[in-house]
C-alpha cells in the first residue's frame, strides 16, 4: 500500500497523454510499415530516412509558405512520390527473391538517404515551428494543445487508411493482393501497380509523420533512427502485416514507457520496450493482438 | 450446333516450361473453340494445371505459343490476360480468406468499362445460379464449406465476363451432391457460350460434360478425340490414365 501511495496521480494522468499521442505517431509509422510488410513481404528499413525526409520537406515547404498544413500535405505527396520511386528502381527487380535481398536494398536506401540529408541540409538541427503554440493547464502543467491534435490527425490519418482499405475498390485489390498475390493477379488485379501504390502510401504516412512530430523534437538526419527501431518493435508485438495490432501495440508501449519514465529515466524507459518484445518474441511469436483480425 | 468459327479462341501451340530442371510441360499443343467445353484429362502429375497456368498467364512458357482470339499471350503478365476474358479456377480454389462473399466476387467485377447496372446485373445472375452465395454474402470467404468455396471460385471467374473459364479439378474433394452441381454449371456456361478448359481425374464426368477430349501423358498430349468417341472403358483411357 504504501507503494500505491507513492504514485503521482497528476504525473500519472499527464503521462498517459503523453503516452498515447507518442503512441499515436508511432502508430502512424508503424502502420506504415506493416502495410508494406504485410502485403510484400518487403521489411522497409529505409522507413525512418522516409519519415526523416517528410519532416525535411516539411521545414523547407515551411519556409517558403509559412503554412505548417501546406508543408504537411506537400511532405506527404512528395515523399510518396519518393516511394514509389524506391520501390520501382530498388525493390520490384528484387521480388519473390530472398526477402534477405530487401532487406538489404532498403537498409542501403537508408544509408544513401541518411547521408543526403547530411549532405544536403548539415548537422545542425532544424526546427518546424507549430501552427499553434496555445496551451491549456492541467494540474500545474501547461500542456500544449499541438500536441493533443498531433495525436487527433495522427489519428484521422489512420483512420482515412482503414476507411480507404475496408471500402472502396482500392482497398479491396490491397486486401485481395495481401492474402493471395498470384490469384489477385489472376483476377485482372493489376498488382504491380498496386504494390507500387501502397508502398507509396506507406511513404506518404512516414512523410506525414515525420512534419508533424518535428515540432517536438527538432529535424536532423538521423531522427528516423529512434522511430524505426521502436516501429519495428511495435509491428512485431502487433503482429507481422496486422494493421489493427501495430496501432494497439504502438499505444501500449508508448503508454508502458511514459508510466515507467515516472521512476526511471526517460533513456531508461526505453527498456521497456525491449522487454516487451523480448516477451513477446518468446511467448507470443505471432505478436501480442495477433487474434484481432485485419 | 453452330458450326466451328475458322480461328479458335484458345490456341496452344508446342509450349515447354521447366520448374527448376525439371521438364514440366513438352510441347503442349491444344485448341479450344468458341463456347467449347474441352477436357484435358491424365494422371497427376503431367502437366494439367501447368498448362491452364501457361493460359492464364502465371506461369510463362520458355518455348511455344499461347494465342487468345489470334493474339499473342505468351508473355502477357496474368492480370493483363485475365482483363481479356480468361477467368481462371485453381485446383486450390484460393478464395480470398478475410476478403467477403462479395469482396471476392468485386476483384473481378471492379474493372473500367462496366457500368454500375452492370456491375448489379452481374452479381445478381451469380445469385440466382448460386442462391447459397447470396445467403452468405456478408461472410468471409476463408469460413465458407469446400463446396461453397467451390462455387464462389467459379462464380468469381464469371465476375470478369470471360470468354473461356479454365477450370482445375473443380470436383475433387467434393459431396456427390455438389459434383452434380458443378456438373450443371459447366452446361450452364456452356449454354451460354463460354468456352472451358476442363482439368479433372473424374473421367465419366469430363466425358460426358465435353465435346472434345486430349489426354496428356508426361508433358505432351497423347491422344486427342472427340468426346463421344471414347467411353470410361476405352482402352485409351485405361492405357494412359490406368481407370
Amino acid at each position: 500500500m504504501a507503494f500505491l501511495q507513492t504514485i503521482p496521480f497528476d504525473q500519472l494522468l499527464i503521462q498517459t497523454i503523453n503516452g498515447i499521442v507518442t503512441g499515436m505517431i508511432l502508430a502512424l509509422v508503424a502502420s506504415g510499415l506493416t502495410l508494406i510488410f504485410g502485403i510484400m513481404d518487403v521489411v522497409n528499413f529505409a522507413h525512418g530516412e522516409l519519415f526523416m525526409l517528410g519532416a525535411y520537406v516539411g521545414v523547407i515547404v515551411l519556409a517558403a509558405t509559412g503554412d505548417f498544413w501546406i508543408a504537411l500535405v506537400a511532405a506527404s505527396l512528395i515523399i510518396a512520390l519518393l516511394g514509389a520511386a524506391i520501390y520501382l528502381m530498388t525493390l520490384r527487380p528484387l521480388l519473390g527473391r530472398d526477402p534477405l535481398t530487401t532487406i538489404l536494398a532498403t537498409f542501403g536506401v537508408s544509408l544513401v538517404l541518411q547521408n543526403y540529408a547530411l549532405w544536403q541540409f548539415g548537422p545542425v538541427a532544424r526546427k518546424i515551428q507549430e501552427p499553434f503554440t496555445g496551451h491549456f493547464t492541467i494540474f500545474y502543467l501547461d500542456y500544449p494543445w499541438y500536441r493533443l491534435v498531433i495525436a487527433l490527425l495522427a489519428a484521422a490519418i489512420i483512420g482515412a487508411l482503414w476507411l480507404f482499405l475496408k471500402f472502396g475498390t482500392y482497398g479491396i485489390w490491397i486486401r485481395a493482393t495481401t492474402q493471395d498475390r498470384v490469384m489477385a493477379q489472376a483476377m485482372g488485379i493489376p498488382v504491380p501497380w498496386v504494390l507500387t501504390v501502397v508502398f507509396a502510401i506507406g511513404a506518404g504516412m512516414a512523410g506525414a509523420s515525420g512534419v508533424l512530430f518535428g515540432p517536438l523534437v527538432g529535424v536532423n538526419h538521423t531522427m528516423g533512427l529512434d522511430w524505426i527501431l521502436k516501429a519495428f518493435i511495435v509491428v512485431v508485438v502487433g503482429g507481422m502485416g496486422n494493421l489493427a495490432g501495430s496501432i494497439a501495440a504502438a499505444i501500449f508501449i508508448s503508454l508502458l514507457e511514459a508510466y515507467a519514465a515516472l521512476w526511471v529515466s526517460p533513456a531508461q524507459a526505453i527498456i521497456v520496450s525491449f522487454v516487451v518484445l523480448i516477451l513477446t518474441l518468446l511467448f507470443r511469436p505471432t505478436g501480442l493482438f495477433a487474434s484481432t483480425p485485419r | 450446333m453452330s458450326l466451328p468459327p475458322a480461328a479458335p479462341l484458345l490456341e496452344v501451340e508446342e509450349i515447354h516450361t521447366y520448374y527448376g530442371k525439371s521438364h514440366i510441360l513438352d510441347g503442349v499443343s491444344l485448341e479450344v473453340g468458341r463456347g467449347e467445353v474441352v477436357g484435358l484429362l491424365g494422371r497427376n502429375g503431367v502437366g494439367k494445371s501447368t498448362t491452364l497456368k501457361a493460359v492464364a498467364g502465371l506461369v510463362h512458357p520458355s518455348r511455344g505459343e499461347v494465342r487468345f482470339e489470334g493474339r499473342s499471350i505468351t508473355r502477357s503478365p496474368a492480370h493483363r490476360v485475365a482483363r481479356l476474358g480468361i477467368g481462371y479456377v485453381p485446383e486450390e480454389r484460393r478464395i480470398f480468406p478475410l476478403l467477403t462473399v462479395v469482396e471476392n466476387l468485386r476483384t473481378g467485377l471492379d474493372r473500367q468499362g462496366v457500368t454500375t447496372a452492370r456491375k448489379k446485373e452481374l452479381l445478381e445472375k451469380v445469385y440466382a445460379y448460386f442462391p447459397v452465395l447470396a445467403e452468405r454474402r456478408g461472410q468471409a470467404g476463408g469460413t465458407l464449406s469446400g463446396g461453397e468455396q467451390q462455387m464462389l471460385a467459379i462464380a468469381r471467374a464469371m465476375m470478369l465476363e470471360p470468354k473461356i473459364i479454365l477450370l482445375d479439378e473443380p470436383t475433387e474433394g467434393l459431396m456427390p451432391r455438389m459434383v452434380s452441381q458443378i456438373r450443371e454449371i459447366i452446361n450452364v456456361l456452356h449454354r451460354e457460350r463460354v468456352a472451358v478448359l476442363l482439368v479433372e481425374q473424374n473421367v465419366p464426368l469430363t466425358l460426358e460434360a465435353s465435346q472434345r477430349i486430349y489426354i496428356l501423358e508426361k508433358g505432351v498430349v497423347r491422344h486427342h478425340a472427340p468426346a463421344a468417341e471414347l467411353q470410361v472403358n476405352d482402352a485409351v483411357i485405361h492405357q494412359y490414365l490406368g481407370v
